[in-house]
């Protein structure tokens, strides 16, 4: 099939393209911006006026649920929620059951991933056996398998040994290693960050320094064996300024944030609603402030849905009962564009943000508009706005923002320069 | 699909008045004063020959316990039972629960049982709310205890003895003492003193029994018990939980006395009027000295008396509120 996109704002932040132009996609790859090749006849135009066009957002992580969560997601009904956020590319992490840890499950994921064809999907392997952080998972099978990186989540190495080990094994191999850096025995029992609203609500707390303290061994451990390193999810202020020290003196280190945490604050808890209930916890507006901050100038270089849908049981309970988690990845591009509107951010860098940067830090082939690269595209309105929650394609409807009005609207994702969702 | 997360003042019907008691946080002065002094009009019923008062005649109170608990479930039955209220008590705890049905599902056979009012009590902050929130609008819901969040009539208890023994808060120092945070008591009591006009409310406690940002409650912090004390004209002892000497909260119950031991020396640096009070049950020994606790200055019994009054006191204003929104419901329809 040949496609023609006509007219739209043309915006790669990669290569630092911005403007209106044409795109004309061939055989699922981008062949020409501007002028159409000569003897390019397109069979099917889009009429792009007004329109942004943009590399297809690369989500680092978006929970599928598959295999064994299906109460709460599937790969096909989460990979069309993402379809319907713009996000042509998305990382799952290991928490499936049986866990991600062998290329039995890799290849089950990718199967049916490929099969929904909504998203290019790319697995996040257990860096541990079952995430038990006591044995090493095969993490060359699973590499050979399709997985791009080797996380453990939340649930840390018992042994600070046997993690140096599983970092220098993977440098050893040039894999990258995904980290949430959380100290067990600071947040243990936690449910909400340690302030002012946690002490009100009488809800435990989770101090910062469940994170900064993780995090500082961590990037020592990154420095001594040389592997490469991803921090994911950061909440703190002072946690990202330990990610950019270490940056400064020549780390090699990339971090994102989830979406929400650059929106909500631990004061949206003084209700008691369990749609605020995450892990790590939303945390202070110094702390926010920190986040947006580190994501303008670029130490944190990409913005991640950190989708975890739940079926609506999960979240009916008293708060400490429920599971913690928000649904929002079909939202990415709308709520993330309430960055832009708020003026916290340019277009331009916020789409760098969500796809060449996160592309970047997994070496993902994805995030820019070249030209014989992959027509990996999100085609969207910005003067249009979207009503979250008025169409619902996640099985996870814990979504807070849900009935909220938010700048933007998707028309249009492309995937190989198929359409994969369509407003 | 439609916010989940809509925003209302729960407690409060169309007219301001109670119709759930979750929680202290956002009632006006004028509420908790007239809780006041509906339990003072209560306290006479209970010295009659005949302890009771038709008021909620015909209504069936539902008493939800997932926690254990002597003293507020007793008083809450009797309070019931004064105002001619059918009731009955369930210990959850050694029942459903165990048998894996949900907190939603508790309560809603109750609900289906046509009970007119939950007293709630659970191991988990923000429960009462829930229930309110989720379970059964039209049924009050009245918290007995939620996790460390709150007590508010364990609150009010202690509001109505203060105002009964110093007759009103204007001029008062009052001190809190011990593990102020695990303790519901103590959130309770610094809402409700702040909201009654108390000038001057102090908690005493090592750094690891307060939470952080206590300040604001607009409290005074003091870790040094004598400074604390000094010229106060009141003093609440918390109870201090044996499993608070694990995990490095404290050395030993020995240590904790030594610091913060209120004994018969100690109290002699607040007012010579003072009054010592105490939720209960108390630990001899460990946070109070037994001269001080069955001393004349102990008003700890008092408390358990007025308890049952300001239970009175709540169960009646929430029924009430309820009744009143259901008409102004039913107005709204026609």
């Amino acid at each position: 099939m040949k496609l023609s996109i006509l007219g739209a704002r043309v915006i790669d932040p990669a290569s630092g393209l911005d403007q209106v132009t044409d795109l004309h996609l061939e055989a699922g790859k981008l062949i020409a911006i501007g002028a159409a090749p000569a003897g390019f006849s397109a069979s099917e135009t889009i009429d792009a006026k007004g329109l942004v066009a943009a590399p297809g957002l690369v989500d680092l992580n978006v929970a599928l649920r598959e295999p064994g969560y299906s109460r709460k997601g599937n790969i096909t009904s989460e990979t069309r929620a993402a379809a319907a956020g713009g996000v042509t590319s998305l990382c799952c992490p290991p928490h499936t059951k049986p866990v991600l840890d062998t290329s039995a499950v890799t290849e089950l994921i990718l199967d049916r991933a490929r099969e929904a064809g909504n998203c290019k999907v790319f697995p996040i392997g257990a860096l541990s056996k079952g995430l038990e952080g006591e044995q090493l998972a095969e993490l060359i099978a699973l590499r050979d398998a399709g997985c791009v990186a080797f996380g453990n989540g939340l649930e840390s190495f018992r042994s600070t040994r046997t993690l140096c080990r599983a970092l220098e094994y993977a440098a050893t191999f040039d894999l990258t290693v995904i980290f949430h850096s959380q100290d067990r025995d600071l947040a243990e029992g936690g449910l909400a960050h340690e302030g002012a609203v946690a002490s009100f609500l009488g809800l435990p707390g989770i101090p910062e320094t469940a994170e900064t303290v993780a995090l500082a061994r961590d990037l020592l451990l990154v420095e001594q064996s040389g592997v490469r390193a991803h921090f994911s999810q950061l909440t703190s202020a002072r946690g990202v300024a330990l990610i950019a020290q270490a940056q400064a003196r020549g780390l090699p280190v990339t971090a994102d944030v989830a979406l929400y945490q650059l929106i909500l604050t631990d004061e949206a808890l003084i209700d008691f609603s369990s749609l605020y209930h995450v892990q790590p916890p939303l945390r202070t507006r110094a702390d926010r402030d920190g986040l947006r901050a580190a994501v303008k100038s670029g130490v944190v270089s990409a913005i991640s849905s950190h989708h975890q849908p739940h079926e609506r049981d999960a979240k009916l309970a008293p708060f400490g009962a429920t599971e913690p988690g928000i649904s929002s990845v079909e939202l990415l591009l709308p709520l993330a564009m309430t960055l832009v509107e708020d003026g916290l951010l340019d277009l331009p860098t916020l789409l760098a943000r969500l796809s060449g940067g996160p592309a970047e830090a997994l070496r993902l082939p994805a995030g820019k508009l070249a030209v014989g690269s992959a027509a990996d595209l999100v085609l969207f309105d910005p003067a249009s706005s979207t009503i979250a929650g008025e169409h619902w394609l996640s099985k996870g409807e814990n979504c807070p923002f849900i009935g909220h009005s938010l700048p933007a609207t998707v028309r249009y994702t492309l995937v190989d320069g198929r359409i994969s969702y369509q407003a | 699909m439609t916010p989940l997360d809509a925003k209302r003042p729960l407690q409060l019907n169309a007219q301001g008045q109670l119709q759930h008691f979750l929680s202290l946080d956002g009632l006006p002065r004028e509420l908790l004063t007239e809780i006041l002094d509906t339990a003072d009009s209560f306290l006479e019923v209970g010295g009659r020959a005949v302890k009771k008062v038709p008021l909620l005649r015909g209504k069936t109170i539902c008493n939800v316990f997932f926690e254990n608990s002597t003293r507020t479930r007793t008083t809450f039955e009797l309070a019931a039972q004064r105002l001619s209220a059918d009731v009955i008590t369930l210990n959850v705890s050694t029942s459903s629960a165990s048998k894996g049905e949900t907190l939603l599902d508790t309560l809603r056979n109750l609900e289906a049982m046509a009970a007119d009012m939950f007293v709630v009590r659970h191991g988990d902050s923000g429960a009462a709310h829930f229930i309110a929130e989720h379970v059964c609008p039209q049924v009050a819901i009245i918290n007995g205890g939620d996790g460390r969040h709150a007590h508010p009539t364990q609150g009010m208890l202690d509001m109505l003895t203060i105002r009964r023994h110093k007759g009103s808060f204007e001029n008062l120092s009052v001190a809190i003492v011990g593990d102020i945070l695990h303790s519901r008591v103590a959130r309770s009591n610094m809402l409700a003193l702040k909201t009654l006009g108390c000038p001057d409310i102090r908690v005493i406690a090592p750094k690891t029994l307060l939470p952080i940002g206590i300040e604001q409650y607009g409290v005074k912090v003091y870790t040094d018990m004598t400074e604390g004390l000094k010229d106060v004209d009141v003093v609440i002892m918390l109870r201090l939980q044996r499993e608070r000497m694990s995990g490095g909260l404290l050395p030993s119950e020995g240590e904790f006395y030594r610091l913060f031991g209120l004994t018969t020396a100690r109290l002699a640096g607040a007012k010579p009027d003072a009054i010592v009070m105490h939720p209960g049950p108390i630990n001899r020994g460990v946070e109070i000295e037994s001269a001080v606790a069955d001393g004349n200055q102990s008003v700890i019994l008092n408390q358990v008396t007025y308890g049952i009054a300001v239970r009175m006191a709540v169960l009646s204003m929430a029924m009430s509120g309820q009744t009143a929104q259901r008409q102004f419901e039913q107005e709204k329809a026609q």
